[in-house]
């Protein structure tokens, strides 16, 4: 680089090392980044982040949302995973880094509106400012020709504006200035209007944080539970009786209000006229009696899936449904070892349906059956190999069971899934590694074991719903934030906040009227609004404008 | 009955989508023949300009004058010029445009008289009624703006997305599921589609903005449409309003996510899409207030923000798992 300078370059002397600024103590360094972390630029960086921040969690499926779902992934990608997993991208909106950001860019906002917050109020005590000497400086400038008008018709003309004005919403404030230069009196009302919109805008911040108080306090004392239900079947609102339950971290059994809910009949209707859409349900009704204790007795009330149930301060939600096949199991003595409805699991939109019947009654020995249920089996002419459903609604109702004979382990103590059945310790008897094939029943049918194990019965077909159980304390407190963050929204940007003067000038030829005005933020209508105040004002006083 | 409505619906999209090709082209043309007034290098600036820039442009001698945009009163005459050399195919593709919006709207009522529902109810539906509002926000803010000079990219982006719709979307009309059975299908849907067509005008200015900051020699159509500030002020008013409607469609489907699926934000791939456009437009109007961002910065910020609910609305249906899966296309 040096053969590039001229030959009589000379190098000045190297500058200080350091470069020469204030020493900042610990306060000062706070005070600083307290600064630089609410100011403007901060917050439109952590506001873009957190756009950026949220894209990774709608790649990867999340574990709240969809927990199969990340299992799935876990299993395609196991190496991907540990790497997904460490920086925890299957929790995304609850991970550390994600939380880090929301929570930076709320202390942000809050940094600035509070501040913003005190300003307000005191602007909101505060009269219009001094009328501006030069008006013609101003947005929408315009003015009349100038008259001769007596001292009083001045002060009538002034007297219009001012009302003028204070209609239109205007705070006002009259003043009697000299002119710049020559001396002269004039009398001017300078005005301001459009306070909400900081108003609606420090509403909008505030309401922000407002809903991420509540969200965060909904979360820990809230609670979700699921329940099956089967027809002419009842739960009660208690901690055991739910098939799972998942508590916020202030949970306590006692905020369980032991309601009951009774399924009647459940109702699903499948499209049957529209070809291209056959079998599709189109509608779906629960009905059920409730019974809420210390209430007026029990209530027949239906759940629907865009209705639910508001009881006992829950919100109870049918997420689900399905087919509960009535089994009885008779044991090689001849005895009833098992009789009731059996909720089977759907597993496509057809509602081919799993489902598992535990048996620890039979004798001589325990019994596990698990096995398909299809609602309208396909024809045996169409479909080869694997059974399956082709229709949702039962025109033929088919049920198929391997049993298994051995210790069910249910005697341990251990808690073990409902829809699930273990046969690593089993011995199969019926089914496709057993000598005799599974077991298949039309509804009536009853089939004997193999060894004289005893007998299963196809008594009938019931429905069965899911029901989702939510408590959410602080939910309303949210829709009232996200009502005020709408309501906050609309005034902070359409309301125009604006000064207008108007002011009455002595000159040579007599008096003239000026007006002008200055927008505080976006006010793209100041103009405009200035002329239509100089025109009616003008017009009042039968002066021309000039042009 | 039914069959026939939806030949019918389907007749009048096409038609529409040929009389849309005929006003891009027109809008095109126009475009192309659209030059600069005598003083290319003026920057030429509508009588409606914004107050911050008549108050730097005024003068001591226009103080007398009534209104505030006299200063630029030559240049307004001359851009009056080159306009009229453009009139001729600007009437003639906004003729177009409005025939074609005509049958378009029409084809999608009798979508919706066949289905016996509002027509939005898979992604098919949804695209003839985001589009229709897409123009018709468009045609509408005519009466505020003279904005023709977007046809060409207003009318391009119904096209396009009006064939993808016929040709790779298309589902018959069927039976709604249970848990689009509510009347929260109407409105929030029908908001989001309205944010959507703000969005949409809003990113065409802010392109026509960057355009125009970028000051090419080459775009001749440059030198006839209102100034970068300009553009960009006319952007911020429509972006703000599709905020709104954004933030409305957002809370409007916590709602009826309550209602229907049992909780009001679930981060569902659709809700976070969502929530990442709408964090994108409040980055941008907090943009529009920060040093250094105002001007193209921003402007990038509205069209990534509209990019964004492209994006949404087709990889996100078509691609990503969730809640939202009412395409009624199954890949």
């Amino acid at each position: 680089m040096a053969s590039s300078r001229p030959s009589d370059h000379f190098d000045s002397p190297a500058p200080d090392k350091a470069i020469n600024q204030p020493k900042l103590g610990v306060i000062g360094y706070l005070r600083f980044f307290w600064r630089q972390l609410t100011s403007m630029r901060t917050a439109l960086f952590l506001l873009l982040l957190l756009a950026f921040a949220a894209v990774p969690g709608s790649l990867v499926p999340q574990v709240t949302s969809d927990p199969n779902g990340v299992i799935q992934y876990k299993a395609a990608n196991p190496g991907l995973s540990k790497v997904l997993d460490f920086f925890q991208i299957f929790d995304t909106y609850s991970s550390i880094w994600f939380s880090a950001i929301y929570l930076l860019l709320f202390i942000s906002l809050i940094g600035c509106v509070v501040p913003r917050t005190k300003h307000h109020l005191e602007s909101l005590r505060t009269k219009p400012p001094k009328t501006p000497a030069r008006l013609e400086r101003l947005t929408g400038f315009t003015s009349t020709v100038a008259e001769p008008l007596e001292a009083d018709e001045v002060q009538d003309a002034v007297a219009s504006a001012h009302k003028l004005l204070k209609r239109s919403g205007y705070r006002t404030r009259l003043f009697t200035q000299s002119g710049p230069a020559d001396g002269a009196t004039a009398m001017s009302v300078s005005a301001e209007r459009g306070y909400l919109r900081e108003t609606g805008n420090l509403v909008f911040h505030g309401a922000l944080v407002g809903i991420l108080i509540a969200v965060g306090f909904g979360s820990g004392f809230s609670y979700t539970g699921q329940k099956v239900i089967v027809e002419g079947q009842s739960f009660t609102n208690v901690l055991g009786n739910y098939d799972s339950f998942n508590p916020g971290r202030f949970f306590s059994d006692s905020e369980l209000v032991p309601y009951s809910i009774q399924l009647d009949k459940f109702t699903a209707k499948y499209e049957e006229t529209n070809i291209k859409a056959y079998g599709q349900p189109i509608d779906y009704t629960a009905d059920v009696t409730t019974d809420v204790p210390g209430g007026e007795g029990k209530s027949t009330q239906t759940i629907k899936v865009n209705s639910p149930l508001r009881i006992g301060g829950t919100d109870a939600y049918l997420l689900g449904n399905g087919y509960a096949p009535w089994i009885t199991v008779r044991d090689g003595e001849g005895n009833v070892a098992f009789s009731q409805p059996v909720a089977f699991l759907p597993q496509d939109a057809n509602l081919t349906s799993v489902g598992v019947v535990k048996v620890p009654d039979a004798l001589p020995e325990q019994l596990g059956l698990q096995g398909f249920f299809y609602p309208t089996v396909c024809d045996t002419t169409v479909c080869t190999g694997a059974l399956t459903s082709v229709h949702p609604d039962l025109l033929d109702p088919t049920l198929t069971l391997q049993v298994y004979t051995g210790n069910l382990g249910l005697d341990k103590g251990v808690p073990t899934s409902a829809f699930a059945l273990n046969t690593d310790k089993l011995t199969e008897v019926a089914g496709t590694k057993a000598a005799t094939p599974s077991l298949l029943l039309k509804v009536g049918d009853t089939v004997d074991l193999p060894n004289g194990l005893g007998s299963v019965t196809f008594d009938s077909v019931k429905r069965f719903i899911s029901l989702d159980v939510h408590h959410d304390p602080t939910q309303l407190w949210v829709l009232g934030f996200a009502v005020l963050v709408l309501a906050g929204l609309l005034t902070g940007l359409f309301v125009p906040r604006r000064r207008v003067w108007v002011k009455a000038v002595e000159t040579e030829d007599g008096v003239r009227f000026e007006y002008a005005g200055l927008a505080r933020g976006e006010d793209p209508g100041l103009e405009a609004a200035i002329a239509d105040i100089a025109k009616k004002h003008s017009q009042h006083l039968g002066l021309k404008l000039s042009r | 009955m039914t069959g026939q409505l939806i030949t019918l619906s389907l007749v009048a999209i096409w038609s529409a989508m040929a009389v849309y090709a005929l006003a891009f082209i027109a809008f095109t043309i126009d475009l192309a023949r659209r030059t600069a007034p005598a003083s290319e290098d003026v920057v030429v600036r509508s009588a409606a300009a914004d107050s911050a820039l008549s108050y730097e442009t005024m003068t001591e001698g226009s103080s007398s004058s009534g209104r505030g945009s006299t200063a630029v009163l030559e240049r307004t005459a001359a851009r009056v010029d080159g306009t009229l050399r453009s009139s001729k195919w600007t009437r003639i593709a906004m003729a177009f445009t409005v025939i074609a919006w005509i049958l378009h709207v029409g084809g999608t009522v009798l979508r919706g008289l066949a289905a016996g529902r509002v027509p939005w109810a898979n992604m098919f539906e949804f695209s003839l009624t985001a589009t229709a509002i897409v123009v018709g926000v468009f045609l509408a803010v005519q009466f505020w703006q003279d904005l023709k000079f977007l046809g060409a990219y207003v009318v391009a982006f119904a096209l396009l997305l009006l064939g993808l719709a016929t040709v790779n979307f298309y589902v018959d009309v069927i039976p709604l599921p249970p848990a689009l059975q509510s009347y929260w299908l109407v409105i929030h849907v029908f908001v989001a589609s309205l944010g959507t067509g703000f969005f949409a005008l809003g990113a065409g200015l802010s392109i026509a903005q960057l355009l125009q900051a970028g000051g090419s020699k080459r775009l001749k159509f440059l030198g006839t449409l209102p100034s970068a500030v300009t553009l960009e002020n006319m952007a911020y008013r429509l972006i703000v309003v599709g905020f709104v409607f954004w933030t409305f469609t957002l809370i409007a489907g916590a709602i009826w996510a309550e209602h229907a699926w049992g909780r009001y934000w679930g981060w569902d791939t659709k809700e976070v899409w969502t929530f990442i456009i709408w964090v994108i437009f409040a980055g941008y109007i907090h943009a529009r207030a920060t040093r250094g961002w105002r001007g193209s910065r921003s402007a990038s910020l509205a069209i990534i923000g509209f990019a964004a609910v492209i994006f949404n609305f087709t990889i996100v249906n078509l691609f990503f798992k969730g809640l939202h899966a009412y395409s009624g296309i199954s890949m």
